[in-house]
């Protein structure tokens, strides 16, 4: 195999010098009197464009910078008219090329630079599996009472505060506040105590700035205890002021 | 003092109509009794038990349901020594021909008054002759004879036997009429709903009214016995019910919005109720169709719970929460004359008396902090605000209203572990149970 590689050389070696010979030949044959000297050629324009940073969030801006040689007349699509050099801040709303074109007497170059615009982040949206009504289960909560009292005691405040802000981002959802008391005392003169505690929760939710005509109340007074154990921990849990979602 | 609520606890606070007895019990402490028109000499009564007129197989089962029945009533009429029928001779009277004067009316019996007779059942119907004779005064001893005939069945029977005991009540008992055929309104849960309930005096067929499937509560019945107030919760809330017994259905009744609790009816058919339609609880009347409605009170209360002055219809009790915890207060029925009648603890549940005079309610006089306190039964005299204490160391008692005579009082008692329906004399004495499947409360007597 060594052997044809060289000999394939050697050959084509050959054929090159007898090519050159004939050439230079036929050249001294015709002898043509010298043209006139063409007048020196315009160099063509150079151009380049370059935006910094190409990549950001709606609403940034990014610079834009560049530069040309031999153009006499320098426009960018969209902005117009520039310097033959130069930059300029831009906030494009949408990804986009920017396209220079430098024209100058040696013809015509462009450039162009991409800046990438990214959509806003989307509001992190709940996720489907989480209805308005599950949020509100694990967001509001009911307001506690002290025995036969229907205001709202202070430590009860923070609660409320957070109950009437998430009615407020939460403008569709109705609501019912049912009153309800412990197990001592009478029966009628509980559910008169009930109506006034859902009251009061109705009241403080209006002064927070919950429209009223979303709040419904109601009293059960005694007669659905959430607990039936007779301490005061359950009774506690029986004096409250419960939020229902009514959408 | 005059203007605050006190304790009887001398003789010479007595209202005039206010009978004290004093006991003393094992305990050592001094349990003040009181009645309301009862005499301090009872009348020494016997009531043999009735014989059968024919031969009809039934017999034997309506005279017993009738000479239980008899007994009863004259034992819960508070009025009589009853004398044991162990006392009684071995001939007892079916007929007046039959009456040994001497038997009777010297010891071991010595009783003043015999009431006996007879029963036949016969083709479907039920004769009953019935006496009550003065045995103490041979030559004219009969005070009262009656025939009543009816269809032969316990019912009806029951009834007759009512009927007759409330002859001798009334011409025994200064003209006051019996109990014996009033009837008890009240809550039961034992259908798994709380629904409303009638049963007779004494505690004999419960039947239910009510099938609202909800929460109802607070039955009152009105004057004339023909229609029942209640409230009941549905979608919207609290709304004041009406039931006719003329045409065994509910009726229609103003719907107010907000909660409409505890009617309570007027001698001439108005009703209050508690309502917070204009925002609180307060009390407000209209009239029977539920219209001219009127505002009596105007504050944060709660307000509830009303009962008129049965006599004369001026005047309203009430319980406010306005100054904490609950207390019994009185007006006139245009809500002027406003005068709180408790001066501290747990007071709520007053019912006004027949003559006018008392009110009865349920009140945790003690209540506080390292006080144990339960919710016992008293009575007070309105004029004089002095009360004294119906029930001692027997649970949660609630709700209590007189009966049509002013001499019992039924009340809602926790006393036997759960909410059961209780009678008592107006003393506190003679306490007897009515109630005992489920869980029942809220009792309102009948007005006859």
């Amino acid at each position: 195999m060594a052997i044809t590689t060289m000999t394939i050389a050697r050959w084509g070696a050959l054929v090159f010098a007898l090519g050159t010979i004939m050439f230079l030949g036929a050249c001294a044959k015709k002898v043509a009197p010298p043209p006139p000297p063409p007048p020196p050629a315009p160099t063509a324009p150079t151009a380049s464009l370059s935006a910094n940073p190409n990549t950001l969030d709606k609403g940034q801006s990014t610079t834009l910078t560049w530069q040309t040689t031999n153009a006499t007349d320098v426009s960018i699509d969209g902005i117009g008219a520039v310097d033959t050099s130069g930059s300029r801040q831009v906030t494009p709303s949408d990804s986009i090329t920017y396209h220079l074109i430098a024209k100058g007497a040696g013809g015509t170059q462009d450039a162009t630079a991409r800046v990438t615009v990214n959509a806003p982040p989307p509001p992190p949206p709940p996720p489907p599996s989480v209805t308005e009504e599950e949020l509100f289960a694990q967001n509001v909560k009911d307001i506690y009472f002290d025995y036969d009292k229907y205001d709202v005691r202070a430590d009860q405040q923070g609660s409320l505060q957070g109950d009437a802000q998430f009615l407020q981002q939460h403008p569709n959802i109705h609501i019912t506040i049912e009153g309800y008391a412990d197990e001592r005392g009478s029966t009628e003169y509980n559910l008169a105590l009930g109506t006034n505690r859902a009251d009061a929760v109705k009241n403080a939710l209006i002064q927070a700035g919950i429209g009223g005509d979303r709040i419904k109340t109601i009293s059960y007074g005694k007669e659905k205890p959430f607990c039936t154990e007779s301490n005061e921990s359950c009774w506690q849990q029986n004096r409250r002021g419960r939020f229902v979602y009514e959408k | 003092m005059s203007n605050s609520a006190r304790p009887i606890r001398h003789h010479a606070l007595i209202a005039v109509a206010l009978l004290l007895l004093l006991t003393t019990t094992g305990s050592a402490q001094d349990w003040i009794r009181t009645g309301t028109g009862l005499g301090v000499e009872r009348v020494r009564l016997a009531a043999s038990d009735f014989k059968p007129s024919t031969t009809d197989a039934s017999n034997t089962d309506l005279l017993k349901t009738f000479n239980d029945t008899l007994w009863s009533d004259l034992d819960n009429a508070g009025i009589f020594d009853l004398v044991s029928k162990s006392f009684y001779p071995l001939q007892e009277p079916g007929q007046p021909s039959e009456v040994n004067f001497t038997a009777w009316n010297s010891p071991p019996p010595n009783t003043s008054m015999l009431a006996f007779g007879n029963l036949g059942a016969a083709a479907g119907k039920v004769t009953v002759q019935g006496w009550l004779y003065d045995v103490k005064n041979e030559k004219s001893p009969q005070v009262l004879g009656k025939q009543y005939v009816d269809n032969a069945t316990n019912d009806a029977v029951r009834v007759i036997a009512h009927k007759f005991a409330d002859e001798i009540i009334f011409r025994l008992g200064g003209g006051v009429a019996g109990i014996a055929e009033s009837k008890i309104y009240f809550v039961s849960e034992r259908t798994g709903h709380k629904e409303i309930w009638m049963m007779d005096y004494d505690g004999a067929n419960q039947q239910q009214i009510t099938h609202m499937g909800s929460i109802s509560l607070s039955p009152r019945i009105s004057p004339d016995g023909s229609r029942l107030a209640f409230s009941s919760i549905n979608k919207g809330g609290w709304e004041i019910m009406m039931y006719s017994f003329d045409l065994n259905r509910m009726v229609s009744f103003p719907r107010f919005g907000g909660m409409n609790l505890s009617p309570s009816w007027s001698p001439d058919g108005k009703i209050a109720f508690s309502s917070s339609r204009n925002g609180y609880p307060n009390i407000f009347t209209v009239d029977a169709s539920g219209g001219k409605s009127l505002r009596l009170t105007n504050d944060q209360g709660p307000d509830v719970s009303p009962t008129w002055n049965r006599k004369t219809g001026a005047q309203i009790a009430f319980v406010s929460g306005r100054t904490g915890l609950p207390q019994i207060y009185t007006m006139e029925a245009d809500g002027t004359n406003l005068q709180r009648v408790t001066d501290q603890g747990y007071a709520v549940s007053p019912n006004w008396s027949p003559n006018g005079q008392f009110l009865t309610f349920s009140w945790m006089r003690k209540y506080g902090p390292g006080e144990p306190g339960s919710n016992d039964l008293y009575l007070m005299d309105v004029a004089s605000k002095q009360w004294v204490q119906l029930t001692h160391d027997a649970g949660r008692n609630d709700f209590p209203c007189w009966s049509p005579d002013g001499r019992h009082i039924v009340f809602q008692s926790h006393r036997s572990g759960s909410d059961q329906i209780w009678t008592m004399l107006a003393d506190g004495t003679n306490v007897k149970q009515l109630t005992s499947k489920g869980a029942n409360t809220q009792p309102n007597w009948s007005w006859k």
